[in-house]
């Protein structure tokens, strides 16, 4: 390794000379060297710290000769820059784990284990079982952390709570019930005391299942409105406005937000119209019924999958509202697609880029849509529109239990000790991304924009706060 | 907070009047500890603080006495005394501390031997929202004999018929033998909404309950309810299913008039509701989760008081209430605890063959030449030479003359045995002297002053 670095050593110094006589020659070239020089002595010491990019090392001095010919029309920075990457798709580096195992440590959270056999692509992702809950390592009257947000973990993960907005809601309305019992110590204020005791309850609902997007806006929401209540504020006060603040939020972006998607979505159902819908989204449940109210004569195809079969609880609350249903898995979309008229989607976050993330096998039947040429329309409210971007479903995903994917059948279970069977790996995915490209229309309460608008809302929205 | 612990320690033992006419049934020795350290053993691994323990003025004396209780147990015990020959039922002890609970409880019975993980039956209360959560067990058989037990020992306990759904958490149905005349009568609107009903009849009631405080107080309110276990949990079973509507129709209650009166004004007060009900109402709206399927009903058929039952089928659990059960247990108790069996300040001598399955309890003497087998030899006991004691309890105090043979037995405390006593399968009560070369085979040797109060 050594040698290595004295080559390389070598190779920037005689690149330093070349500069200097550059320099000498042109004036201009100094802000250039200036970042020739603090680069090369950034990338010497990036050798001996990260040795498991040495060969990125090597390549970067041999573009750096190409670069020296180009640097008199470019001024690029050429030392890293250094993303953080969240720690929850960082699983298989032992220092992250490390890391969180003290923070955890240090809000006296206990540390969820992972369980079973990961698949290697997706080894950088937890995954829980629902049989080991987090409670098991707690005390049973629960003094570190709020009964309310013990009672909604386990109802996360154990899958009582599921559905974006479901989720947001119950987070919102636990929030509340610690805010009523929240009370100051002395010499502290509210405003700061308060985001620092919601700390150690978000890290552990994100332990219990890891937090969505809509649960992140709402929480970044509730940590701006109380660090801006004034510190003269008395304590009775604060608390009624922030539960006052809570109420607003949900009234707004999640009640109103459904009626205005409504309002939207029922202009574009036309009579005569077969509509699919994927799985249980309660945005699209809720659209299709107010159509049903305002007497528009459509059917609806519910498409559903393994392992989670939601479709089953969307059919039933369209049964009961009197719309006729078909019910289809996810393998015969093809079959039945000639039928259908518009396809709509409900989503769990809407990606900067554009991208669509939901439950996984809405790309699958975002895709066959297109090949169909049927359109697509994807209802999501603004307050799930988040900064992140992404073009596959491996980068960022959750992992469920593996053991929801074992099924039994007249009595014999096959899949009973896979944990035992050496290659054999079960991988039960929750989100995937849908590209653009797919989506025809994306229905907001701000109205009917196209996929590539996200960043525009999200920009506004940004300006607003 | 969110739950507080309530230990009911006041029960007489009836069903064992042999063993506790002179000691309590919360102080009797099992595996040397006395019974209620069980229970608070229990609660305190798990990680509570404080216990509030309703028990009479004898056993709080005991208690506070009690090095066992004073040293190892770190939690707060907050104990309130009742009269002892008070009919007082469980139900009405809850009633008497009505002031002192301020959020949920967990109820825990004194003679409750176990090692279940208490977060399976806390989870089940947290996680659905129930407004009550039971541990049950599979049912052991007692298979050592039992002294003082002539003949087989015919199935005089009533069964108890306990229906669950099909994931078997959610309570369904719960009667005794001795309330069903005729058969087993279920309600159609039970089997509308859950048409696989699994029924059980071998299970022990652990008698460990959680508590929603809605229940505590409602039962302030209906005095006619005094036992928790006969009368408070079946009702709480069989109010899931009744219909909220004006019309009170019970069929197959049993109980008297005044249960149906109160089932009209108590209607209201047993609606469970906690503020920002509709933000909660809102949030299972939106999920798509539903606890059953194949009818229209959303989830939990949209009833607000449900139950909920955890079953164990592995681990220890027993309820020391009957002779057989005591001794069970005190077979058992050694597994429970990593403390060696032999306490350090046991005087024993080199010539004594001892079982490893044998504990022995503080400040014994064992002299030269005995054999100790699958027993528990209580604090302080004395046994002199050539004694053999097999599959026996031994309390304190006891002293064991040469000689004698003690197989199967239960010897009470501050009894003594003549020498060369032949003994099997007795029950020798408290401070009793058996003669010298006496032979007794399934007796219960009890004073005469214990006689005249049956």
């Amino acid at each position: 390794m050594t040698k290595e670095e004295k080559q390389r050593l070598r190779k920037e110094k005689k690149q330093q000379k070349k500069n200097k006589e550059k320099k000498d020659d042109n004036a201009s070239q100094e802000s250039e060297k200036e970042k020739k020089s603090v680069s090369s002595s950034s990338s010497a010491p990036q050798p001996p710290t990260q040795p498991a990019t040495q060969k990125g090392g090597s390549s970067c001095c041999s573009l750096k000769n190409v670069h020296d010919m180009v640097q008199k029309v470019t001024l690029i920075l050429i030392f890293p820059v250094v993303k953080r990457l969240p720690e929850h798709i960082q699983v298989d580096n032992p220092d992250v784990l490390k890391k969180l195992a003290k923070k955890l440590e240090r809000q006296q959270i206990p540390l969820r284990l992972d369980y079973g056999y990961k698949v290697s692509l997706f080894s950088h992702l937890h995954q829980y079982s629902r049989k080991a809950p987090l409670t098991q390592q707690l005390s049973i009257p629960s003094s570190v952390i709020h009964p309310a947000i013990v009672r909604l973990g386990l109802q996360y993960s154990q899958g009582i709570v599921a559905g974006s907005n479901a989720r947001s809601v119950a987070l919102l309305h636990a929030f509340k019930q610690v805010i009523r019992d929240y009370t100051t110590p002395p010499n502290e204020e509210l405003s700061r005391d308060l985001v620092n005791k919601l700390k150690p309850y978000i890290s552990f609902l994100n332990q219990c299942r890891p937090l969505s997007a809509s649960m992140g806006n709402a929480i970044k929401y509730i940590k701006k409105e109380i660090s801006n209540i004034p510190s003269q504020c008395k304590e009775e006060e604060a608390k009624g406005k922030l539960l006052n603040c809570i109420e607003c939020y949900i009234n707004e972006k999640i009640i109103l937000a459904a009626k205005a998607i409504a309002k939207y979505a029922i202009e574009k159902i036309s009579d005569g119209d077969v509509i699919l819908v994927y799985g249980c989204s309660s945005l699209v449940n809720h659209i299709l019924c107010e159509a049903f109210e305002k007497n528009r004569k459509f059917r609806v195809i519910v498409v559903d999958s393994r392992p989670r079969l939601e479709g089953r609880e969307a059919l039933r609350r369209l049964v009961q509202r009197g719309i006729s249903c078909t019910y289809v898995l996810i393998s015969a979309v093809s079959y039945i697609l000639p039928e259908v008229s518009k396809v709509f989607l409900g989503a769990h976050a809407l990606l900067a880029n554009g991208y669509v993330m939901s439950r996984v096998g809405t790309s699958q039947i975002a895709l066959v849509a297109k090949a169909f040429n049927v359109p697509v329309l994807v209802c999501c409210e603004t307050y799930k529109f988040c900064e992140r971007v992404q073009t596959d479903s491996f980068v960022s995903n959750e992992l469920d239990d593996p053991d929801d994917l074992i099924v039994t059948r007249k009595g014999k279970t096959q899949l009973e000790d896979w944990q035992q069977v050496p290659l054999l790996g079960l991988l039960n995915l929750v989100y995937d991304v849908t590209p653009p490209d797919f989506v025809d229309l994306v229905i907001t309460d701000l109205g009917m924009i196209p996929c590539t608008s996200v960043p525009v809302v999200l920009r506004v929205k940004n300006v607003d706060l | 907070m969110e739950l507080q612990a309530v230990l009911m320690a006041a029960g007489g033992g009836s069903r064992m009047t042999d063993l506790t006419y002179n000691t309590p049934k919360a102080m009797l020795p099992v595996g040397n500890k006395p019974l209620i350290w069980y229970p608070l053993n229990l609660l305190e691994r798990v990680g509570f603080e404080e216990v509030i323990v309703i028990t009479t003025k004898e056993v709080q004396k005991m208690m506070s006495a009690d090095p066992k209780i004073k040293h190892e147990v770190k939690m707060k015990l907050d104990v309130v005394c009742i009269q002892e020959d008070g009919d007082m039922g469980t139900a009405d002890a809850l009633r008497h501390i009505q002031q002192k609970i301020k959020t949920d409880i967990l109820v825990v019975s004194c003679d409750l031997i176990t090692d279940v993980a208490l977060h399976e039956v806390v989870d089940l209360f947290r996680a659905h929202n129930a407004t009550m959560a039971m541990l049950m067990s599979k049912a052991y058989e007692f298979t050592e004999t039992v002294p003082g037990q002539k003949g087989k020992k015919k199935t005089a306990e009533q069964r108890d018929f306990v229906g669950v759904d099909h994931s078997g958490k959610r309570l369904l149905f719960m009667a005794n033998e001795a309330d069903l005349e005729d058969g087993l009568s279920i309600r159609k609107s039970i089997m509308r909404k859950h048409p696989r009903m699994h029924i059980k009849t071998g299970l022990v009631d652990a008698h460990l309950y959680c508590l929603k405080k809605a229940v505590v107080d409602f039962l302030t309110d209906n005095k006619s309810i005094s036992s928790i276990r006969g009368e408070l949990v079946p009702y709480l079973v069989r109010k899931q299913f009744s219909k909220t509507t004006s019309s009170q129709k019970i069929k197959d209650d049993t109980e008297d008039q005044n249960q149906k009166k109160n089932d009209g004004h108590t209607n209201q007060e047993l609606l469970i509701s906690s503020r920002d009900e509709p933000l909660l109402q809102l949030a299972h709206e939106r999920s798509c989760w539903n606890d059953h399927r194949g009818d229209m009903s959303e989830a939990y058929h949209g009833g607000k008081l449900r139950c909920y039952v955890h079953i164990m089928d592995q681990g220890l659990c027993y309820r020391v209430n009957t002779l057989a059960a005591y001794i069970e247990a005190n077979r058992q108790a050694s597994k429970l605890f990593e403390e060696s069996p032999v306490h350090p300040s046991a005087v024993i001598s080199e010539r004594c063959q001892m079982g490893t399955d044998s504990m022995i309890g503080a400040l014994c003497q064992v002299a030269d030449k005995t054999s100790i087998k699958r027993s528990t030899i209580g604090n302080s006991t004395t046994i002199k030479e050539k004694v053999k004691v097999a599959s026996s309890i031994i309390m304190h105090g006891v002293t064991i003359e040469e000689g004698c043979n003690i197989q199967g037995s239960v010897i009470c405390s501050n009894a003594v045995i003549g020498r060369g006593a032949d003994l099997k399968y007795c029950l020798v009560g408290n401070g009793q002297r058996i003669e010298p070369e006496a032979e007794r085979t399934n007796e219960v040797i009890v004073g005469t002053d214990q006689l005249m109060e049956i």
